[in-house]
């Protein structure tokens, strides 16, 4: 993005000094990748996008030299492109719907293209924008959901205040997505975006501990609901608290953001589990330099979870699987990890047959993550599916409470950026039809009144 | 094997394949290595009373990827001193006699063209080209297409030139005229030997849209200049065959206009062309390309059981008619094979917007029943037969353009306006 980033990263985070996944685009390359694009009438890439952002044109524009016009076509319809653009499953979204994959040509790299629109023309004020309505909104969690969500409400015209408990915002865009496809700073710049759009933000506000959610029913006429998941969950097996174990979710919290974090010296890594989590933690190892990184999986290879693409490139990085197994202890002397206990699996389930011992100084968990139930209860008539995920109408995304609205992982139980993006912004447009059609602005100076008061 | 070898004009080359005068036939040098590389003759860079050039000098027309479908230039005749290039001619006719080198020539005063075809005389080239073609530069001066646009000037220079020398005498043709065949008649009133065409197109190559100045930029300010390459090929193929195919036209034409490959020049000799000329493809792939162009146009002709280059040269022009003798009956339709399509559609939005709508999508009814998705359909019998779609596939072969003929019989527009069965030309009917 061409905004600089508002907040400041913390220094000295081990994840500044890795490489990027993918390079950037070059001027020359992204013309003459942009002028291979055949600009398909009806293409069945649009489609294939959750967001739907008119791909041809968008490339075709980039062919032109129209690198604005390029970057408005995307961002009307993605606020958040340029993270999509780097984290974005592309080979089984859009890339994969190519007409040049059925005549056994690389697809275009459309990643690489949208990346490129947006690193050189992604600007606040290409996006029109409404009159200021008087209405409110109240967004809980900063990451993708809410803010693509809080995005569109504020160029229709809304107030937009998002509450975000962490220190930086962004959520996982920011805490969570394996360095080598995309940096911090990348996330922060993207926040920074949204913000000028004239979104509010507070962080440190967590709903439930420093404010209820009766206060933001209050002060805003609708909430919308997009926290994410919370911690990452735990195998539940004897030596698994201690150093050496690190849930997947919060390893990768800290590469990204904890001051002078460095990996300790790791000869043997596991990584437990077959999503998407597991590997970008699995190759991130191999990135760090672990010489031999081993992913434990209850099931069979073909069963995993995470994109086959992604398996491919771990398995070519030296990934070794060990599937049908599940751990039973971790193996500690005076503390350190020494090794895991493994159990073959039948069905995914742990039988009595112990494997041989999977020696190993370092241990990623990265089986889930829970859901934050307790969010819920601060809003009457939410309601919870029984995983845990917020219920809402997949159309509107409203809650059982009419002034609530809910997605993300939060709604979805957890999928890509990119999904989340899309209920945010249809969340958003939701909203601004009931906002539209319902009486008296609730004026955004509720709470300064408050506060006056 | 077929034997390239050409006689043009008197003029002899191991193939018929020469440099047209320009930046690659500019010096001894360049030429010697061309000859090297199999070019069987150049023309020399127009000699004259040497100009001072400007920087920069050319301009280039990309298309997508593909760079210098159109190349534009206003440099102008040598800049270096006629002394030199005279050597450098004998030296090269002392090594390479069985090649032929043709000095191109551009003067004003008859007693300068009287000199200069003297010392091309000296020179043991073999003959010469009059630039009545160049139409940038020199015309303002008096000299180029300012000449080749005035065909009672250009018949009284040929004249003066036919009066001085026994060489054989070329004139080159400016295409920057209403009809070609003005001063190539009067070209072979005064005596000509053949003639060469075309120079370049008049054109503005574009524009520097940060400065606002014309393209290319010299200083502040630009020009118009020339243009040629692959985009100007059609226009000259056009005034090749038109001239080839005029009635009492006698004289041999060496084709010139964006030949790049063996098919292009093959083109020009179906359509009357005795030999041809390359500048900017060489200007762009350097003088290697000879080898196929020789090679390419050889296995041509054994396929086509052509012994000689003459056995080409207008093939195609009874072919060459005009539209009222078209048949009417011919009859094509656009077949899509739903085998090799990938499905991009751009055969329907440029049937829909660009055509006669009659290329539809899978889902639209009507389609066939077991018509893959995105697999396109033509409605046949709406079908004109225009090509388009054809064109615009990025799948070569994926649509054919299969005959479907209308009636057996011939019938053109003409032969209806003469049996009272259509209007005459110009007039208005509803029927």
């Amino acid at each position: 993005m061409s905004d600089s980033p508002i907040f400041e990263a913390p220094p000295h985070r081990l994840e500044s000094g890795l490489e990027e996944k993918n390079a950037p685009l070059n001027p020359g390359d992204a013309l003459v990748e942009a002028q291979r694009c055949l600009y398909c009438h009806d293409a069945p890439c649009i489609p294939s996008c959750p967001t739907a952002i008119d791909i041809p044109t968008f490339i075709r524009k980039i062919a032109t030299g129209n690198l604005k016009g390029s970057a408005r076509t995307i961002l009307n319809a993605n606020l958040l492109a340029a993270s999509c653009a780097r984290v974005c499953p592309v080979e089984v979204l859009c890339e994969e719907t190519c007409v040049y994959v059925g005549w056994n040509r690389p697809p275009i790299t459309i990643g690489k293209l949208q990346r490129y629109a947006m690193d050189h023309a992604a600007s606040p004020d290409l996006l029109p924008r409404n009159p200021p309505t008087g209405f409110s909104v109240g967004l809980v969690g900063a990451g993708p959901a809410s803010l693509a969500c809080a995005g569109t409400l504020s160029l229709l015209g809304h107030e937009t205040v998002l509450y975000e408990r962490d220190p930086l915002p962004g959520g996982l865009n920011t805490t969570g997505v394996a360095p080598y496809k995309m940096n911090l700073n990348e996330s922060l710049a993207e926040v920074s975006f949204i913000l000028k759009l004239g979104v509010d933000l507070q962080t440190g506000v967590e709903v439930g501990r420093t404010i209820t959610g009766k206060e933001l029913l209050d002060r805003h006429q609708f909430i919308f609901i997009g926290p994410g998941l919370g911690s990452d969950s735990k195998l539940n097996i004897p030596g698994e608290d201690g150093e050496g174990v690190q849930g997947a979710v919060a390893w990768i919290r800290r590469l990204k953001t904890e001051p002078g974090y460095t990996l300790p010296p790791v000869k043997n890594a596991v990584v437990i589990g077959g999503g998407n989590t597991a590997l970008d933690a699995a190759r991130e190892l191999g990135k760090l330099g672990v010489p031999h990184v081993y992913l434990v999986y209850r099931r069979s290879e073909e069963d995993m979870s995470g994109y086959l693409h992604e398996w491919s490139a771990a398995k070519e990085e030296g990934v070794t699987l060990i599937s049908n197994a599940a751990p039973r202890e971790v193996l500690r002397e005076k503390g350190h990890v020494l090794g895991l206990s493994l159990a073959r699996t039948k069905d995914g389930k742990p039988t009595q047959d112990a494997l041989a011992d999977l020696p190993c100084d370092f241990v990623v968990v990265a089986i889930g993550q829970s859901k934050l139930r307790g969010l819920a209860k601060e809003f009457p008539g939410v309601e919870l599916t029984e995983d845990g995920c917020i219920k809402a109408d997949p159309q509107t995304f409203v809650t059982g409470n009419p002034q609530v609205f809910a997605g993300g992982d939060a709604r979805n139980g957890g999928k890509e950026v990119v999904n989340a993006v899309d209920e945010g912004q249809r969340a958003a447009r939701a909203i601004d039809a009931q906002l539209r059609s319902s009486s008296t602005p609730k004026t955004g100076s509720t709470s300064t009144d408050r506060e006056n008061g | 094997m077929a034997d390239l070898t050409s006689n043009f004009a008197g003029i002899e080359s191991p193939n018929p394949f020469w440099l047209a005068s320009g930046p690659p036939a500019n010096s001894g040098d360049q030429v010697m290595r061309a000859f090297d590389s199999g070019w069987g003759g150049a023309v020399w860079k127009t000699l004259g009373n040497p100009i001072v050039n400007v920087s920069s000098r050319l301009g280039s027309v990309n298309y997508g990827s593909h760079k210098l479908m159109g190349l534009n230039n206003i440099e102008l005749i040598t800049d270096r001193p006629l002394s030199v290039n005279f050597k450098e001619i004998s030296e090269v006719k002392k090594r390479y006699p069985k090649h032929a080198v043709i000095a191109s020539v551009m003067v004003e005063s008859r007693a300068d063209w009287e000199e200069m075809i003297r010392r091309v005389e000296d020179s043991h080239a073999d003959g010469l080209e009059l630039n009545f073609g160049c139409p940038h530069g020199m015309c303002e001066r008096g000299m180029g297409s300012a000449v080749g646009q005035e065909p009672k000037v250009l018949q009284e220079l040929v004249a003066w030139v036919m009066e001085t020398t026994k060489l054989p005498v070329i004139a080159k043709l400016t295409p920057n005229i209403t009809d070609i065949t003005e001063p190539a008649f009067a070209a072979q009133k005064a005596g000509a030997h053949a003639v060469s065409l075309i120079n370049t197109i008049q054109s503005v190559i574009g524009v520097d849209l940060d400065r606002l100045v014309p393209l290319p930029r010299v200083g502040n300010a630009s020009s118009h200049g020339g243009y040629c390459g692959p985009a100007v090929k059609p226009i000259a193929l056009r005034m090749v065959a038109e001239l080839a195919r005029a009635n009492e036209f006698s004289l041999p034409i060496s084709g010139i206009g964006g030949i790049e490959t063996w098919r292009d020049a093959a083109e020009f000799l179906a359509l009357g062309a005795t030999n041809v000329q390359v500048c900017t493809a060489v200007m762009h792939h350097g003088f290697r390309i000879a080898e196929d162009l020789i090679d390419g146009l050889s296995n041509y002709l054994d396929q086509k059981g052509m012994n000689t280059v003459d056995g080409l040269v207008g093939a195609a022009l009874p072919a060459f008619k005009e539209w009222g003798d078209l048949d009417l009956n011919h009859h094509v339709v656009a077949k899509i094979n739903r085998e090799t399509c990938i499905g991009c559609q751009l055969c329907i939005v440029a049937c829909h917007d660009g055509a006669h709508q009659c290329i539809h999508p899978s889902e639209k009814a009507g389609a066939p029943a077991d018509l893959p998705h995105r697999v396109p359909w033509v409605e046949e019998e709406e079908c004109v037969g225009c090509n388009l779609c054809a064109f615009v596939c990025p799948v070569e072969g994926c649509i054919e353009m299969v005959e479907e003929r209308r009636g057996d019989e011939v019938d053109t527009w003409n032969t209806r306006v003469k049996d009272g069965r259509d209007h005459v030309p110009g007039g208005l009917s509803d029927s």
